[in-house]
């Protein structure tokens, strides 16, 4: 077992990337340094680890860079073999895996959409972001989770950090774009299950407070108003906010 | 350990690089599999039934359990049958990283790039795309430099994660150079790629499930008559 000083998270305090990384870390009780980046302005360390794609998150262990969170994700679980967080059975990995690609690739640029869009628009990506979540509660209520208290089973596993540490966005899109995203009566299953997970005390430390999160919402979604109002159009600003909202919801630079 | 008639199935169709992973991965294992070929232009029940979510090929079905999308059913494969053939995915969790950043990285930026070549509709757009596909593979050479350790592969002495991922593309790649006039595999730009592009289609594992680029180049200038 390495000395806890050999890691270090580049990350950034809004990203849901991160934020999965600092949860696994903690699941398996690592100790770590964390350095904050600034999206717009990486430092040096960043564009030395990850040159390929510049962003956070990168974890840094013994020097050494593994970059994308799913992949540091499963790098952590292999190389610290207490509190699995991958399944022991090769098929429910495979589920585990196929569905956070589904988060990745669907899901995450739905909920994107919803915020940095309007009108007909926005409808349009509140209705995917809808068929989405059916997906996930059909799942969780009749298919391959069904019975599960988490996607992990009894705790929480890797599905459960990939989905929960973004589904925060939700409540706070819904409260910033005045829609509605997660309706209980709908969604029964993930709804609880979104619940029981931010119970968790690991998550409690790992995921910002809401009106943090609110704030820095509103604050981007200012922003984008103003940009698309015409009365600033700088393109810093433009890329900052682009670059802003991708971090805090998906992690891509789209 | 050869599977059981009818216990490995997978649903797909020989022109597509997606499905042209698992086939490699299965070969590399020994598996033996039923091939499950979708009529062009329409979707089987059984597709429809074991991918709803994306519908898309390929589906791996072992004992009728569905496994989607490509790399997921390589990374299976290799789990399942680990202790037949050689291993697909190295054993040390870094180098396991690197194989699986590289292969997120070859789907997320270097096909979208081959394929803007392709869909390209001026010449300036075309030549964007190439640069973006050539600093890829640029890239990519580095990255085959450090992880083949002077060997044939990405994998070392046998195919690995990074071989299948983005040799899978090889053949559509042929299909790009011919209807372009442009190199993408190209020896001055890249030597150590351009050997291993023939490296990989040679591979027994590979030669027979490799698609012909003459028949790819049919079936991609039907599609741009249509």
């Amino acid at each position: 077992m390495d000395p806890p000083s050999s890691l270090k998270l580049l990350g950034s305090w809004a990203d849901s990337h991160t934020h999965r990384v600092q949860l696994a870390l903690k699941l398996k009780g690592l100790e770590f340094e964390y350095q904050e980046e600034d999206a717009i302005n990486p430092s040096p360390a960043l564009l030395l680890h990850n040159p390929v794609y510049k962003k956070v998150p990168v974890l840094l262990h013994s020097d050494r860079p593994v970059v994308e969170s799913v992949v540091i994700l499963q790098y952590i679980d292999e190389t610290w073999a207490d509190n699995p967080i991958m399944p022991a059975d090769p098929f429910e990995r495979a589920v585990a895996r196929f569905w956070c690609h589904f988060a990745e690739d669907k899901l995450a640029p739905a909920v994107g959409a919803v915020f940095s869009s309007s009108g007909e628009g926005q409808k349009t990506a509140v209705d995917q972001v809808h068929d989405n979540l059916k997906l996930l509660e059909r799942e969780l209520r009749d298919g391959a989770f069904k019975g599960k208290r988490f996607f992990g089973g009894d705790k929480i596993g890797l599905l459960d950090i990939v989905l929960g540490c973004g589904s925060y966005w939700l409540a706070v899109f819904e409260e910033v774009m005045e829609v509605k995203l997660v309706d209980p009566g709908t969604f029964p299953v993930f709804h609880a299950w979104l619940k029981d997970f931010e119970e968790q005390n690991e998550v409690k430390e790992t995921i910002p407070a809401i009106d943090k999160l609110l704030e820095y919402a509103r604050g981007i979604r200012q922003m984008m108003l103003s940009l698309s109002n015409g009365t600033s159009t700088t393109a810093p600003a433009a890329a900052g906010t682009t670059s802003a909202i991708n971090v805090a919801v998906d992690g891509r630079s789209g | 350990m050869a599977a059981a008639a009818g216990e490995v199935r997978l649903i797909g169709a020989w022109p597509s690089p997606f499905v042209l992973r698992p086939r490699v991965a299965l070969n590399l294992k020994g598996v033996e599999y039923e091939f499950l070929q979708e009529k062009f232009g329409e979707k089987s029940e059984l597709l429809l039934r074991s991918n709803p979510v994306y519908k898309k090929i390929p589906v791996l079905l072992h004992h009728d359990k569905p496994v989607c999308e490509s790399m997921i059913i390589v990374e299976y494969v290799d789990g399942v049958w680990a202790n037949s053939g050689q291993a697909i995915l190295p054993a040390d969790p870094y180098e396991r990283a690197l194989h699986r950043f590289w292969s997120v990285y070859i789907d997320d930026k270097w096909f979208p790039s081959i394929f803007g070549i392709g869909k390209a509709e001026t010449e300036e757009a075309k030549a964007e795309s190439a640069e973006q596909a050539w600093a890829g593979l640029k890239l990519l050479e580095e990255a085959f430099e450090k992880l083949s350790k002077g060997k044939a592969f990405f994998g070392g002495d046998t195919i690995g994660y990074v071989d299948i991922a983005l040799g899978a593309y090889l053949r559509w790649a042929n299909v790009i150079e011919q209807m372009t006039g442009l190199k993408l595999f190209d020896e001055e730009k890249t030597p150590l790629l351009a050997v291993w592009a023939e490296s990989f289609c040679a591979h027994e594992a590979v030669k027979e499930v490799m698609p012909e680029t003459e028949k790819l180049l049919e079936i991609a200038k039907m599609r741009q008559e249509k």
